[in-house]
């Protein structure tokens, strides 16, 4: 396919996940028959994780005065936003670096859970209990975890360690603020508003706080693992998948400037959001799935991020069964589990790299989807957030360059 | 950013067609925009929880607007929902059908102490110690999803979506202390590109808590001149210490002037230009040479086409904190050169504080006013000038002046800075 000046690349790719580290170790894992999940499953029983593989971060972040500055959930995202930035062979060249713009999708970081609950503990049986809590917090609580868990500081954090300075934008919103990301990266590129853009987020599944608000919300899969279109009963709902996913964006002019390598093109973002009633919702998703042009064929390679969380995983599968029968559909948050503000980053990253490999997915759902020995030449790849939001991406290989 | 060259001719002009404002000084641009014209002051003691404790017992919350129980997002979401119902009504568009994009600059926050202390409560009785694996095991079994509507950070957008009839999916941000002044640089660049006739940018926050205000007081950027509150928030003085908390929410709906012309609304300013650069030196300072923030400034002047002698007057970032007020005087030297000194320049800060997440925005909305009525709101507190950092503060006392053109600066923790320039009339 070819190219013109303004059309929007994926040059760069850095994914974390359970799986493991960089896109090379998921793809491989991820073509090769009945890929297994990674999962802890007693830390938070009855609730699973996808937890973090063994990461050594002084590869992408070396001073250990960085590192100490940053709480998993930024280091996470600070470290696949490096890992992008090499794989997408960007100089180390400050004035390179530095006209690299810069969307990052987050939520928030870690809190201090020991002076939470010593607060907790503090507060109990007292009526008025403000003065304690003042005087605990202001006596116990670091004073840079502020910044260490501060939701633009994951953007603030990859300019100190990578130099990426040309702009920083900070999204939130759970799922769509990753959603609002591409498409705005993707938007200004092919507008001229920009020519290289670092996008990603990062989410990190082992958290307590985090886990306990999931639960609150009725949000989590508990018992069994299994794929997310085969949750049955107390399965039904999500598993939350540790992933850092950040990709480079970059007009096609800009990369063969620089003889950078494209792993696919993205032909079109689309997204929406809207009441969660099952005829708001099909309309919706029939409309996203007409502005994304995906065309039903056995060379079209479905990334469904499904999350499991019913009844909007089981209204997403009859959206795509029905419009695209032919195409080899697979669902990346049973693996990945899922990630929240990175997921539709991690989806996009396994379709473009799917697309460069020449070579399709095994099924991740041994029943509901089916093995293809078509090599895909378009990705799409969808996100449905837990609560609200949705987004399609459609990706277009390239010729190798 | 990319300055894209000869686009100017090509790009859609983007007209201002209606603001929206709330701060500690009242509801609506004309009360907010007559207490700036008298100096006065919205800092005040914080009654809205015990300070006991505290290191700084004061700011600018918003406490004229029952809100009860309060809490971050709920209170947000209404400061928001007030300042763009303003902005939208006097676009003249009907309130329930805005049919634009939603761009919404919204503070990060989370659960708070009263909702977790509530769950801590849950079992009714404390059978063992508090933890967060006991309030796990509690929450598996009291599922509350208004409770969790408080951890999401995407609700406010969709709530303000869902009664503003905005299109598509909005965008929420956070850029520190810049929020408001990306957010509205959001919506010029989705008008630029053709993607929208008209955007509703919306900068809001109502998170003046305990944590909050502990953890910036951790970070000793808070004034702790607690004893005559009206007093502490004193810009390019000497004797600042530090910035004011404040709450607030400015509105404005962006449209291009062709989609303004068309249906025959009042054009009330231009956004003229956008610029904005990163710092990558350190999480809280910005690098010592000043550069990113000269870039910054000059990157918006470049996009709107100005040199800095065709600026009338500059809205400052203004915090009041020693390292701000210095570094924002260091990179208007270094653009402005000869021209700095005279060009008046004030800190809207002095009386409404600092409102986070919503400054930008709201700083617009009054940059935006101080072209349209020919008045110059001062630098209240202004009595011990810094002699490093000589400026025409517009000290004390509003000022009228012919205003043509506005650069507002907005510059964040975590190295985000945006310089906003507003025009009266379109680039020529």
């Amino acid at each position: 396919m070819s190219v013109s000046s303004h059309d929007v690349l994926v040059t760069g790719i850095g994914l974390v996940s359970s799986l493991g580290e960089g896109i090379d170790a998921h793809v491989e894992k991820l073509a090769a028959d009945g890929p297994r999940p990674v999962l802890n499953t007693e830390e938070f029983a009855p609730f699973l994780v996808h937890p973090l593989p063994p990461v050594d971060w002084s590869t992408q972040i070396p001073k250990k005065g960085d590192q100490r500055q940053m709480e998993t959930w930024q280091k996470l995202g600070t470290f696949a936003a490096g890992l992008a930035l090499s794989d997408a062979a960007v100089g180390t060249d400050p004035a390179e670096r530095g006209a690299i713009d810069m969307i990052v999708a987050a939520g928030g970081g870690e809190r201090d859970l020991q002076v939470d609950s010593l607060v907790m503990e503090r507060a109990r049986g007292l009526d008025d209990p403000q003065s304690l809590i003042n005087q605990t917090l202001t006596n116990e609580l670091r004073p840079t975890l502020f910044l260490a868990q501060l939701s633009n500081l994951m953007a603030g954090n990859i300019s100190i360690v990578h130099k990426v300075t040309g702009s920083s934008r900070t999204f939130m919103g759970e799922e769509a603020s990753g959603i609002s990301a591409v498409a705005t990266a993707a938007a200004r590129i092919a507008a001229g508003q920009s020519e290289i853009c670092l996008i990603g987020g990062a989410f990190s599944a082992p958290r307590k706080e985090l886990i306990s608000n999931y639960a609150m919300g009725g949000f989590l899969s508990s018992g069994d693992w299994s794929p997310v279109f085969q949750r049955r009963d107390a399965q039904l709902g999500f598993v939350p998948g540790s992933v850092g996913a950040f990709l480079v964006l970059e007009s096609a002019e800009h990369a063969s400037r620089r003889g950078a390598r494209a792993y696919a093109r993205v032909a079109q973002v689309a997204a929406d959001r809207g009441a969660r009633t099952e005829e708001a919702f099909a309309t919706r998703i029939k409309a996203l799935l007409n502005e994304i042009g995906a065309d039903d064929d056995e060379a079209l390679l479905v990334l469904s991020g499904a999350s499991g969380c019913q009844p909007v995983t089981e209204w997403e599968k009859s959206a795509l069964d029905e419009r695209l029968q032919r195409a080899a559909l697979r669902s990346f948050g049973s693996l990945l589990g899922h990630s929240l503000e990175a997921h539709f980053f991690a989806g996009i990253a396994l379709g473009a790299a799917a697309l460069h490999s020449g070579r399709g997915l095994a099924p991740f759902d041994p029943i509901a989807e089916r093995a293809s020995s078509v090599a895909p030449s378009q990705a799409l790849i969808t996100t449905v957030g837990h609560v609200s939001g949705e987004g399609m991406c459609r990706l277009v290989a390239v010729d190798p360059s | 950013m990319t300055v894209n060259p000869g686009a100017f001719s090509s790009r859609p002009a983007v007209a201002v067609t209606g603001l929206g404002a709330v701060s500690s000084l009242g509801i609506g641009i004309e009360d907010n925009f007559s207490a700036l014209k008298a100096g006065k002051s919205g800092i005040k003691p914080i009654t809205r929880f015990s300070t006991e404790g505290l290191r700084t017992t004061i700011a600018g919350t918003i406490n004229f607007i029952t809100f009860e129980p309060w809490t971050a997002i709920g209170f947000t979401h209404r400061l928001a929902d007030m300042a763009a119902r303003e902005a939208v009504a006097m676009a003249g568009i009907d309130s329930g059908r805005f049919d634009g994009p939603l761009v919404l600059a919204a503070p990060p926050v989370e659960l708070e102490w009263p909702q977790r202390l509530e769950l801590d409560r849950l079992a009714g009785e404390f059978d063992e110690a508090a933890s967060y694996d006991r309030l796990l095991r509690l929450s598996r079994n009291h599922r509350d999803s208004a409770l969790y509507d408080l951890t999401l950070f995407g609700k406010i957008a969709d709530q303000l979506a869902d009664s503003f009839g905005t299109r598509g999916l909005p965008i929420t941000l956070s850029t520190a202390c810049a929020s408001g002044a990306t957010a509205v640089q959001l919506g010029v660049e989705a008008i630029r590109r053709g993607e929208a006739e008209r955007v509703l940018v919306v900068g809001a926050d109502g998170s003046v808590g305990p944590e909050a205000v502990i953890r910036f007081s951790l970070l000793s950027a808070l004034s702790t001149q607690n004893a005559i509150p009206e007093r502490a928030s004193k810009p390019f003085s000497k004797d600042r210490d530090g910035f004011v908390m404040a709450e607030g929410a400015g509105a404005l709906v962006l449209e291009s002037v062709d989609a303004a012309k068309a249906r025959g609304a009042e054009i009330l300013g231009y956004v003229l230009g956008c610029g904005e650069k990163a710092d990558d030196f350190h999480r809280t300072r910005s690098s010592p040479d000043g550069s990113p923030i000269i870039a910054t400034i000059r990157a918006g002047l470049a996009d709107a086409g100005l040199a800095p002698e065709e600026i009338s007057y500059i809205n400052a970032h203004g915090t009041s904190t020693p390292e701000n007020d210095k570094m924002e005087y260091t990179g208007l030297a270094a653009v402005f050169g000869d021209a700095l000194a005279s060009t008046p320049i004030s800190s809207n800060k002095s009386m409404i504080g600092h409102t986070l997440t919503a400054a930008g925005a709201i700083e617009a909305v009054f940059s935006i006013l101080t072209m349209r009525e020919g008045v110059l709101p001062p630098t209240i507190n202004y009595d011990v000038p810094d002699p490093a950092i000589p400026l025409d503060t517009v000290p004390n006392v509003a000022r009228s002046a012919d205003v043509a053109t506005v650069i507002s600066n907005s510059f964040g923790f975590g190295g985000q800075n945006v310089s906003l320039v507003f025009g009266r009339e379109p680039r020529r």
